[in-house]
């Protein structure tokens, strides 16, 4: 589904992405862990298109379908979501006003007609559930005034309403507490199916308790220096990073 | 450029606006008026004449030059076809109101619907002077406060509109006035109106400004005094639908007696050339509540200058005021915002906020909040904020499938909906956020 090759990408001019290959197939769980400046998250920005992100080389196919050349409403038009590690709160726009549109950019590019008004909230009332998620918070203004867990909460909301191909968690589970990580992991858990797939950028092994990855991969430096089953993010947890710098020079 | 003017005496070439006015007066002075509007008349002309057009030197005209719009002549009282007027351009999807047209400022169309609105009375300005309330009302507001375009105004006012409300009418819907500006002369009128809502009387006023396909240019110079009697309520919108061949100076003077609201909703769109507001309400009574809202979307070279005065009088006085602007391209905005707090006006609670967001490397914002306080147990306030599009927002709605466009739209709706999700009459919300949709797309 997803095949990243050779990717390297820069911010302000600093080489941050140097060369990182990755590939998701139909109905995988993807984990990338690894230090702080590693890149997690710039490959997350760079996948969902963000200007200040410069991919100087690679490739990256979303079923076939080049999304580097894309604008990032067309990426996420093809399927890619990014959950965002901070959310942004915009008040004045209503989240389902929001949600609305974007099902109905998302449906006018796939050649459909806008959802019916009547259809599309009962898919509000069903998804809202997955995350208990309140209607007085999905009535609210986008994300304004809402706490770290129910921003993250948001997140998983749209991910169930607008229903991608490829989900991309960019540590979704920062500044959630133990109740709340367990919801946004049962949403992904009920979201998962052989048609779609996830890869979940964390720092820590917790979350992985609950959405077990197919495969765990470890980024360093800019590239994937290391990938195991899911209990390779255990002996990171126990051992941490540093061993990894040895495990770079080795494959370098 | 110049343009011929015709007197009893003489035909002298005009070069300029001045010129022709002077000429103008001394034919109006002539003319059979009653006693009353002849003294207000020369005492307003002797106050023009001395103090002049205002200038970049006068500290309220700082930012907004209006040399270019005088410094030329007009035609002053323009032959008008009102014969198939197209109104279309001030059409509001969903609204049900009365009409009133009025043409270049020389010409009141009142529709027949407003004949069912028991008591009310609609009137060219011109037909009034034996109203009791303009009799004690008019030119009594606006001139007070010196504006040498006021002045002006009183001296040579051609036309306008009277309307007053009685005692305990609630005007079942909305009164539509349609300012259209036609013709392929270039012209310059002179509107006065005087609005009455006498006690306990409500109403809600939309005032719409529309140019007709190829007009010439055109220059108004408007003024507008409103007084609220005893417990009246007036929602009053003004909608800047003007195209660029326009340029509007509007002075609007509110008097507010006890317990009466007044809530202006004064919006500005892409189009107009150049637009200067006075809005000023005088909270002379106690339990007074002065709402004033502004929506300013401009574009290209546009300048819209809103100038407001709140003037807490009385103890226990209300007043919130919020100002959106948006300039894109080239535009200009200015808004000065003056709150007095005189001494008698203990407990007033006053709040005052202007924010800009600016589209477009050349738009530029100028903007003054004035709070004078003189009374010591107020709570006011007052800020201004500048700010352009916010970069994380954008990218954050595009990530979710909405395009560029869109999203733009929907930051500027949610910029402006502080402002908006005020507006009391719903088609006229629905219909502002249409044409700032549009205003962006352009």
């Amino acid at each position: 589904m997803l095949k990243i090759s050779n990717l390297h990408a820069s911010v302000e001019g600093k080489q941050i992405l140097k060369g990182l290959n990755l590939e998701v197939k139909a109905g995988e769980i993807h984990a990338i862990m690894g230090p702080n400046g590693a890149g997690k998250s710039t490959l997350g920005n760079v996948l969902a298109g963000r200007d200040s992100y410069e991919v100087t080389e690679g490739e990256v196919l979303l079923d076939g379908v080049d999304l580097l050349d894309m604008s990032p409403e067309d990426r996420a038009r093809e399927g890619l979501f990014l959950a965002f590690q901070y959310p942004v709160e915009i008040p004045g726009v209503s989240n389902i006003n929001f949600l609305k549109t974007a099902v109905n950019d998302i449906r006018e590019y796939k050649g459909l007609p806008p959802i019916e008004a009547k259809e599309f909230l009962q898919l509000v009332k069903e998804k809202q559930k997955l995350v208990e998620f309140s209607a007085n918070l999905a009535n609210r203004s986008l994300n304004e005034g809402f706490s770290g867990g129910e921003k993250k909460r948001n997140e998983i909301f749209q991910l169930a309403m607008l229903n991608p191909k490829l989900a991309i968690l960019d540590e979704t589970d920062s500044g959630l507490d133990i109740d709340a990580l367990r919801i946004v992991a049962n949403g992904v858990n009920q979201l998962r199916s052989q048609d779609n797939a996830f890869v979940v950028i964390t720092h820590y092994q917790r979350l992985l308790d609950y959405i077990i990855p197919d495969f765990v991969h470890v980024l360093y430096d800019g590239r994937i220096v290391k990938t195991g089953p899911k209990e390779l993010a255990l002996e990171l947890e126990e051992k941490g990073y540093d061993w990894l710098k040895e495990v770079d020079t080795l494959n370098a | 450029m110049s343009g011929l003017i015709t007197n009893n005496m003489s035909t002298i070439v005009a070069s300029s606006l001045f010129q022709q006015l002077t000429s103008a007066y001394q034919e109006v002075e002539t003319t059979n008026e009653s006693s009353l509007l002849k003294s207000l008349r020369q005492g307003a002309y002797a106050h023009f004449e001395q103090a002049g057009f205002p200038t970049v030197k006068h500290e309220d005209w700082k930012y907004t030059n209006i040399h270019h719009l005088v410094n030329k002549t007009y035609v002053l009282n323009a032959e008008v076809d009102i014969a198939n007027l197209d109104l279309s351009k001030a059409d509001i999807p969903g609204l049900d109101a009365h009409r009133i047209v009025l043409v270049n400022g020389q010409y009141v169309l009142a529709f027949s619907s407003l004949d069912d609105e028991v008591g009310v009375v609609v009137k060219s300005i011109q037909e009034a002077v034996e109203e009791i309330h303009f009799q004690k009302h008019f030119a009594q507001h606006a001139d007070k406060t010196g504006s040498a375009m006021v002045a002006l105004n009183t001296a040579l006012y051609t036309s306008g509109i009277y309307l007053s409300v009685p005692k305990n009418k609630v005007v079942s819907k909305p009164i539509q006035i349609v300012h259209i500006a036609t013709g392929d002369q270039e012209f310059f009128a002179q509107t006065r109106n005087l609005y009455i809502l006498e006690a306990n009387a409500e109403a809600e006023i939309i005032e719409s400004f529309i140019t007709l396909d190829n007009t010439a240019s055109n220059l108004h110079n408007k003024v507008t005094e409103i007084v609220l009697d005893e417990n009246a309520k007036l929602q009053h919108y003004y909608l800047q639908l003007a195209s660029d061949t326009g340029s509007y100076i509007n002075h609007t003077e509110v008097y507010q007696t006890k317990h009466s609201l007044y809530n202006n909703y004064n919006c500005n769109f892409p189009g107009v050339a150049f637009v200067r507001n006075d809005i000023n309400v005088r909270l002379d009574a106690e339990n007074v509540e002065s709402h004033l809202y502004g929506v300013n979307l401009l574009a290209d070279k546009q300048l819209v200058d809103n100038h407001t005065i709140v003037d807490h009088m009385k103890p226990h006085c209300e007043s919130y005021e919020w100002y959106k602007n948006i300039p894109q391209d080239e535009a200009t905005a200015v808004f000065n915002g003056k709150i007095f707090v005189r001494e008698d006006a203990q407990k007033t609670n006053a709040f005052q906020q202007n924010n800009n967001m600016l589209i477009g490397d050349k738009s530029a914002v100028y903007t003054k909040p004035q709070l004078e306080i003189f009374a010591d147990d107020v709570k006011c306030s007052h800020g201004c904020t500048m700010g352009q599009f916010d970069e994380d927002a954008l990218f954050y709605l595009r990530a979710r499938g909405i395009g560029e466009e869109s999203a733009r739209v929907l930051l500027v709706h949610a910029f402006a909906f502080d402002v908006t999700s005020r507006f009391s009459n719903d088609a006229v919300r629905a219909y502002v956020e249409d044409l700032v949709a549009k205003g962006l797309e352009e």
